[in-house]
């Protein structure tokens, strides 16, 4: 048989049909839905009168509309429009027999969090949401994709996709991370490297000794930012770290079944003499803790640097920068450790686990966030919550002054109450700075956990290093 | 979803880079359960002030663009959110289709599925179109899917690519679902085949 990537092994795995212009039908493991983007196509159903083909398969949870304070039992905390639609979705939830995991329940939280934490997630699976970030589930080496509310109506009825098959995309980390650097500054350095259109029509799969040496968090956050390259998913091969993630979580396999799965997962790897379209390589210990300075997760660098000149770039880029640094209210030449900010936010489906809040509160213990600013730490999920709270996180983040939440989606994208204010400047572990992401006119500068915690202790964008 | 067959319009110019799917589409209009009524808030954030008056020079703003068709629209278009509200939003407000160099995948799988043709073309053909556009109300240009054709308002003519399949569904307006329903029986068959070799699948 000829040497096959990863993708290609998985991709073979689920062809249900393929035409002769190569369009294929794919089948899907795993169907994850939230509030926002899956209304229109359970209307759908019902207006063809249609059911959902494999209800099993299928995992609701609402997050991107739920407020994250601590008095959201109150109804009156929801704007109207969020309650319909969150409400929506238990109705739908109830009346289509899928697994549901309302807001009162302690499970509830951002889907791409819950879904690994419940089992759902599992290596070599087909994952797909109404949500670009599915790309996050790619860490188990599941083919895991964000889809538009046609096709999740189109999953719902089918459990199928039509798809065609991306081209392989080998992104090698060498070596190791030096202190204070992480899967975030990973991803974003890779962004930085290749643009947010550099992955366009690829399946990128991140390897070399740098991924590996990261825990199942890392692999998550590296993996949902795929998606902020261009890429339609990322995937880690899964190893020791990923079964032992898996293992006794409440939908993964139990026993002999388990046993066959292992024996399964470990074929699940790119044949060394498989063929890539793209690579590229990096360095770990070339990587540096970085921040982004404009309203594109390319417009990325090192903390030690400076915010660029849109003379530096070059085509539409020029145009883009200009804008972006007007948006974001920054001169070229100004050192990005110099940039005063107003708020930090930690959390989001790529930095709300609880590895995440292990680096915020290392960073934090025994200090104080700076006097006037905003600091809000919400988990990803309500285990993850409960968690820190037994590991005594929570405790840490209080003391330093900081909001301690309730699981959700919260000012990753402003959709539930938590918002900037036009002008208002923060440092997030979240992963768009677009304009009016975190609220209009809001400025967002992406970094790592423990460089929130830095940002949050001296009030500007600040090296982890130095606080270490 | 409505027939694409052949369209000509006024093309509107917007040559920024990375044009994502927050500003296509601000967050706060995600709330709606309809796919339905987008239309007036399409790039709320650009085109309107806090005041909810109009931004005078934003594209959609000017006389001369406020009943385009078409986008011809710098690289990326598309970025960030999987939400089909951006198409919606576009689709409502009477936009059939956007030229540019590349789309975000998730976004140029969702433009097919509302009517909307999205076509990549290489960079020295996006600016004389762009070229074209900027001439305004009276430069019209043709989209022509059953030939693969566009024609700029002065008459040159360019070839572009489309997924034959995709291209039979635009045409004939086809249902995606019902065209896969068509192949139950081999769903059935995976289902079975897999149900053997990854039970706990």
């Amino acid at each position: 048989m000829t040497a096959r990537t990863l993708y290609d092994k998985i991709w073979d795995d689920h062809v249900v049909h393929q035409a002769e212009d190569g369009t294929c039908l794919l089948y899907i493991d795993r169907h994850l839905v939230h509030e926002v983007t899956s209304p229109q196509a359970f209307e759908g159903l019902r207006m063809t009168n249609r059911k959902v083909r494999a209800p099993e398969k299928t995992i609701a949870v609402p997050d991107h509309n739920v407020p994250t304070t601590l008095d959201r039992a109150n109804a009156a905390t929801m704007t109207e429009d969020s309650r319909i639609q969150v409400s929506a979705l238990d109705t739908n939830a109830k009346e289509f027999g899928i697994h549901y995991y309302p807001v009162s329940d302690v499970r509830q939280g951002i889907v791409h969090i819950v879904g690994p934490e419940q089992g759902w997630t599992l290596p070599g699976m087909t994952v797909v949401c109404g949500d670009s970030h599915t790309a996050t589930h790619g860490a188990f080496g599941s083919l895991a994709h964000g889809i538009g509310t046609s096709e999740v109506e189109h999953v719902l009825a089918t459990q199928t996709l039509i798809q065609r098959k991306a081209k392989n995309f080998k992104v090698e980390i060498t070596g190791s991370l030096r202190p204070g650097v992480t899967a975030k500054d990973i991803t974003l350095s890779v962004i930085g490297a290749t643009g947010t259109a550099g992955g366009t029509g690829y399946v990128i799969e991140y390897c070399g000794q740098a991924i590996r040496e990261l825990s199942m968090e890392g692999r998550m956050t590296v993996c949902n930012m795929a998606i902020e390259g261009g890429a339609r998913a990322g995937l880690i091969a899964p190893d020791e770290k990923t079964y032992a993630y898996c293992m006794g979580r409440p939908h993964a396999p139990k026993g002999a079944a388990w046993e066959a799965a292992v024996a399964y997962w470990k074929t699940l790897y790119s044949d060394d003499s498989a063929h890539w379209d793209k690579v590229i390589t990096l360095k770990g210990e070339d990587i540096a803790p970085v921040v982004t300075w404009g309203t594109s997760p390319e417009d990325v660098l090192p903390i030690t640097g400076v915010v660029p000149s849109p003379t530096d770039f070059t085509g539409g880029k020029v145009e883009a920068v200009q804008r972006s640094l007007d948006y974001m209210g920054l001169t070229p030449g100004m050192k990005l450790a110099d940039i005063q900010i107003d708020t930090v936010f930690i959390g989001s489906c790529t930095n709300g686990r609880i590895e995440d809040l292990r680096a915020a509160a290392a960073i934090l213990k025994g200090k104080k966030k700076k006097d006037g600013l905003r600091a809000m730490v919400v988990p990803g999920s309500g285990l993850v919550r409960a968690q820190a709270e037994e590991e005594g996180l929570a405790q840490i983040f209080i003391d330093a002054g900081f909001e301690w939440r309730l699981a959700g989606c919260s000012m990753c994208l402003a959709m539930n109450p938590d918002q900037l204010q036009p002008g208002e400047r923060c440092a997030a572990t979240s992963n768009r700075n677009f304009e009016g992401r975190q609220g209009r006119g809001g400025r967002t500068h992406l970094v790592s956990p423990g460089m929130a915690a830095a940002a949050a202790i001296t009030g500007h964008l600040t090296d982890v290093r130095e606080m270490m | 979803m409505e027939k694409f067959s052949k369209l000509t319009g006024i093309a509107a110019p917007m040559q920024l880079v990375n044009i994502d799917t927050d500003m296509i589409i601000p967050k706060q209009f995600l709330k709606t359960i309809a796919r339905t009524g987008l239309g007036k808030n399409l790039f709320d954030e650009m085109r309107y002030n806090l005041d909810g008056t109009e931004i005078a020079d934003f594209v959609l703003n000017q006389p001369a663009y406020r009943h385009a068709e078409i986008i011809i629209a710098g690289d990326n278009f598309g970025c960030g959110s999987s939400r089909e509200h951006a198409p919606w939003a576009l689709l409502d407000f009477g936009i059939r289709c956007v030229i540019s160099t590349s789309f975000a995948d998730i976004f140029y799988n969702n433009c097919f599925k509302n009517g909307i043709l999205p076509i990549v073309m290489p960079q020295e053909v996006v600016d004389v179109l762009m070229a074209d556009a900027k001439k305004g109300a009276n430069a019209r240009q043709t989209i022509d899917l059953e030939a693969q054709t566009i024609t700029t308002s002065d008459g040159k003519v360019f070839e572009f690519d489309v997924d034959a399949h995709r291209k039979h569904c635009l045409i004939n307006g086809l249902d995606d679902i019902g065209l896969t329903l068509e192949k139950g029986s081999a769903i059935d068959s995976f289902e079975k085949k897999t149900a053997a070799l990854r039970p706990w699948a």
